[in-house]
């Protein structure tokens, strides 16, 4: 169960950001700002000649203590950046994997929607659902 | 104040308005702040609404008395004609046409015209949806409902404020009052702080809330017509920015009313609600409507209308963009980017109902979902909408389970590609290998049977013990034959590759299916599972190839001895089972004849079986063949009870063929892939019992032979796939290998016949001894 999810568009700023401890949005906004690096270190080592077999999943970014960090880039250099509690050991990277697929997913259909201008915020009430059912269960 | 003389519409419309306006329910006084709402409502400029009042003695007073307020109503009319106010224009206009207010007024007007029109049809798909529609009060519709009419045959001075001037009349019949209606700055949006525009759906959003009484199922069935008119009216949006100016006023209006009359509106909502169900349903007026619409974008009923039409067009309604996307993501069903007739209906419908200021749904009400079943295909979700003829494309999604899934990196072509998968899922159910499974291990099954008739009659054991290495080559052979002659697709031969088990079980299966008595008819083979050489059909064909030219030659002469292997296949180990378990054999035999026949409907799917009965058939001793085969096929044929023993039999099989294959290998000495199936039977024939072990020993004869054969002829190995030449020769041997093939089958498919009806009649003869036996 992630703890924040973030769609970055391709300038890197933020499409949508969410978080479940609401109280410390902010350290897990400075967290997703910061893995951006890592995820743009990922995906200039590929190169430009693998540039279409680069995957999409980046897997873990870094891990600090508290949490872990995954990121995920789409072709159209959209990323998607899900931070995870450390001690959520249960998790593997295939579940991960399958999170951001289904990220993918709800993402494109909120840019199948002709009223969704591409760059605007996310406000699609179904991503926001499927983004709460990633979400962890913390009250 | 002079005296006001008013007409009996307009003494009845005037008492309505005041009442309406008399929120304290005082009957004398009506407040101040209502009526000047009344006043601002009928779009008169606010120095004349000023002069009206001075003129009525309202500002005197400081409250519209009853008188007040009729005086300044029928100087609301003047000014409404254009006429200028003047106290004595009060008694000297004649045919004074109504004043006009916009919002109240439509809302009273709509209620009479519910109170009129025997509309119920039109149920309330908003009516049920409840909350918000603000009640609002509900004035005596009598005489509204003559001022509609009045105002109906009023000039076109009032069209730009008529209010619904003939909602009496059912909808569909007057779309040009509803266009009136439209351009009316229809009194504010509900509740909803729209933004500003709703000037179409506001008197119907009051017109909702103020069916309380009355016109309940009126009003419901209002609704839907005015949004159709509504939407038409989007067209003539310029007009409605006059309007747009009351739309405060009228808002307040209305929320006050609402609050007010909210509980008794609320429940009888609820009561039309129940009465018609389903608050999302589409009315078949709006329907007609919105495929009118449709179709003004997209002609074909049947096509898409792409997300920028749409989005144009929706834009119309004056949503809120935030909204409109919430719209499309609810109506958008298949996510493709694109609104099918049905997406578009349902979009429509919930535009319509937003405007009413119902809520829009988290999730799409079912009666507003595309009805994905349209095709035969099978579809799972999603159910009904009311028509759904069209979306072909929705129709096709057979597995919307799957299409919802498989968006991902969303396509818009995505109902397109439905159908592919619906089509890629039936040819792949089509080329589906378990039915294929089964005859190999039929086959094996029946070389056993062979086998053990063989040992048991003691009679052509050598034939048997030949027969089923025969039938085993056939088996591995067939594979190759299969690939090479078969119909059936390669996916076929792939299924060969599958374990024996399941292939064993499968025989197992079809053989208990024997038991439950088929009838020969069952015989029809299936065509035969091609063996699993995909990569090498070349090579296996050649096999075929070598098999076949040698094999036909050496087995014409031992054909005389197959044949009675042939007819049972069926595990050999059954064959055993049975006469091991029952010392009887002539009981054993009988029964196994009364099932034989039954049985062997069942094995001759398979070329390989068909092949050897084909041996059989062509072999001289017809009588010893049909007795062994009888034998064979009581082997085969198991009781019901035997069934788990053939399973295990057949997994004995497979287990014998495994090692008769590996013993092939060695006999054959060649590394060759295709020499690898022919050894199968061998391996099962192995495993099964004792009694097989000379059956192994001609099995190996046979696969000996076989492999000699095979030796005789070079090995294609998938190098050949580099030479053309070998290539093209490759398929010259294929194409002769399946009319041998082919040939032998319809031996094969005679000699069956012949057995049949060999079986038949022993039947007839147990059934003729059976009462002897139980006396």
């Amino acid at each position: 169960m992630a703890v924040c999810v973030a769609v970055i568009a391709k300038e890197n700023y933020p499409l949508y950001i969410r978080s479940i401890p609401t109280e410390n949005e902010l350290k897990f906004h400075y967290t997703v700002h910061t893995s951006l690096d890592v995820v743009d270190e990922k995906i200039s080592a590929m190169g430009k000649a693998l540039v279409d077999q680069r995957e999409l999943y980046l897997g873990l970014l870094y891990p600090t203590e508290d949490y872990k960090v995954y990121g995920y880039v789409t072709n159209s250099k959209v990323k998607f950046v899900m931070v995870v509690d450390s001690s959520n050991t249960a998790l593997r990277d295939n579940e991960i994997r399958s999170m951001f697929r289904k990220l993918h997913n709800s993402y494109t259909d909120v840019m199948c929607n002709p009223f969704y201008n591409p760059g605007d915020c996310i406000h699609s009430r179904a991503f926001d659902n499927m983004v709460t059912s990633m979400m962890m269960q913390v009250c | 104040m002079e005296g006001l003389t008013l007409s009996e519409a307009e003494q009845r419309y005037y008492c309505d308005l005041f009442s309406y306006c008399d929120t304290e329910s005082t009957k004398k006084v009506a407040p101040n702040g209502r009526v000047l709402e009344l006043f601002r409502a009928a779009q008169l400029p606010s120095e004349v609404v000023l002069q009206i009042m001075e003129l009525c003695g309202a500002t005197r007073l400081g409250y519209f008395g009853r008188s007040q307020f009729y005086i300044a109503l029928k100087l609301v009319a003047v000014a409404q004609s254009g006429l200028p106010l003047r106290v004595e224009s009060l008694n000297t206009v004649k045919d004074l046409p109504l004043p006009r207010f916009v919002g109240p007024k439509n809302e009273q007007e709509l209620r009479h015209t519910a109170l009129y029109s025997s509309d119920a049809d039109n149920s309330t798909p908003y009516s049920g949806v409840i909350p918000p529609p603000p009640g609002r009060v509900q004035v005596k519709k009598g005489s509204v409902s003559h001022d509609a009419v009045q105002q109906r045959t009023s000039t076109d001075q009032q069209e730009s404020t008529s209010p619904v001037v003939s909602p009496q009349q059912s909808p569909p019949t007057s779309p040009h009052t509803w266009r009136k209606h439209n351009r009316h700055p229809s009194g504010g949006n509900n509740d909803r702080p729209l933004a500003g525009p709703g000037p179409f759906w506001a008197p119907f959003s009051e017109a909702q809330p103020g069916s309380s009484a009355t016109g309940d199922p009126i009003w419901s069935g209002h609704s839907p017509p005015p949004h159709q008119e509504n939407w038409v009216s989007f067209a003539d949006t310029p007009p409605t920015s006059t309007l747009l100016a009351m739309h405060p006023a009228s808002v307040q209006d209305q929320t006050t009313v609402r609050t007010v009359a909210s509980a008794t509106t609320a429940n009888e909502i609820r009561r039309q609600s129940s009465s018609y169900d389903d608050p999302w349903k589409i009315t078949d007026e709006q329907r007609q409507y919105y495929v009118n619409q449709f179709k003004t974008i997209q002609p074909d009923l049947n096509g898409f209308i792409p997300g920028s039409a749409a989005k144009e067009f929706f834009t119309k309604s004056k949503l809120p963009i935030l909204e409109l996307s919430h719209i499309w993501e609810l109506s958008d069903f298949d996510k493709d980017g694109a609104l099918t007739l049905d997406e578009f209906c349902a979009a429509f419908h919930l535009v319509v109902a937003r405007k009413n200021g119902y809520d829009l749904p988290e999730k799409l009400p079912e009666s507003l979902m595309p009805k994905l079943i349209d095709l035969e295909d099978t579809t799972v979700v999603p159910v009904i909408s009311e028509v759904g003829d069209q979306s072909g494309e929705i129709g096709y999604s057979s597995s919307p389970a799957e299409a919802p899934p498989s968006k991902s990196p969303s396509m818009p072509s995505l109902n397109q590609t439905w159908p592919e998968l619906n089509q890629s899922s039936e040819d792949t159910a089509i080329v589906h290998p378990v039915p294929i499974r089964m005859t190999p291990s039929k086959i094996h099954m029946q070389e056993m049977e062979l086998k053990r008739t063989g040992n048991d009659l003691a009679n052509p054991t050598s034939p048997l013990l030949v027969k089923p290495p025969d039938l085993s080559e056939e088996n591995n052979v067939s594979s190759s034959k299969f690939v090479a002659g078969n119909t059936v697709a390669d996916g076929y031969s792939s299924s060969d590759s599958y374990t024996s088990d399941p292939e064993q079980i499968g025989s197992t299966v079809t053989r208990q299916r024997s038991h439950s008595g088929t009838s020969p008819e069952n015989t029809a083979p299936p065509p035969p599972p091609p063996r699993p050489h995909p990569s090498h059909s070349r090579s296996s064909s050649l096999d075929m190839n070598r098999s076949f030219t040698v094999t036909p030659g050496q087995q014409q002469a031992g054909v005389v001895a197959y044949p009675p292997a042939v007819p049972p296949r069926p595990p050999p180990s059954q064959g055993v089972g049975p006469h091991v378990h029952r010392p009887v054999d002539a009981e054993s035999l009988i029964a196994h004849t009364s099932t034989s026949p039954q049985q062997i409907p069942e094995q001759p799917n398979f070329a390989d079986f068909s092949q050897f009965e084909a041996f059989a058939a062509s072999s001289v001793n017809e009588e010893e063949e049909n007795e062994i085969e009888t034998h064979s096929e009581v082997l085969q044929v198991e009781k019901p009870s035997d069934s788990a023993g053939s399973l295990r039999v057949s997994k004995t099989d497979g287990r014998v063929e495994d090692k008769a294959a590996a013993s092939v290998p060695v006999n054959a000495g060649k590394g060759t892939t295709p020499l690898a199936p022919p050894p199968k039977p061998i391996r099962r024939r192995l495993k099964s019992e004792d009694e097989l072990r000379p059956e192994v020993e001609e099995h190996t004869q046979k696969t000996g032979v076989i492999a000699a054969v095979l030796a005789s002829q070079p090995s294609i190995p998938r190098s050949v796939g580099k030479d053309k030449k070998a290539i093209q020769a490759s398929i010259r041997r294929n194409k002769e290998t399946n009319t041998v093939l082919a040939r032998l089958n319809s031996e094969l498919q005679q000699q069956l016949k012949d057995v049949l009806e060999e079986r038949i009649s022993l039947e007839v003869q147990l059934e003729q001894l059976r009462p002897f036996s139980h006396l």
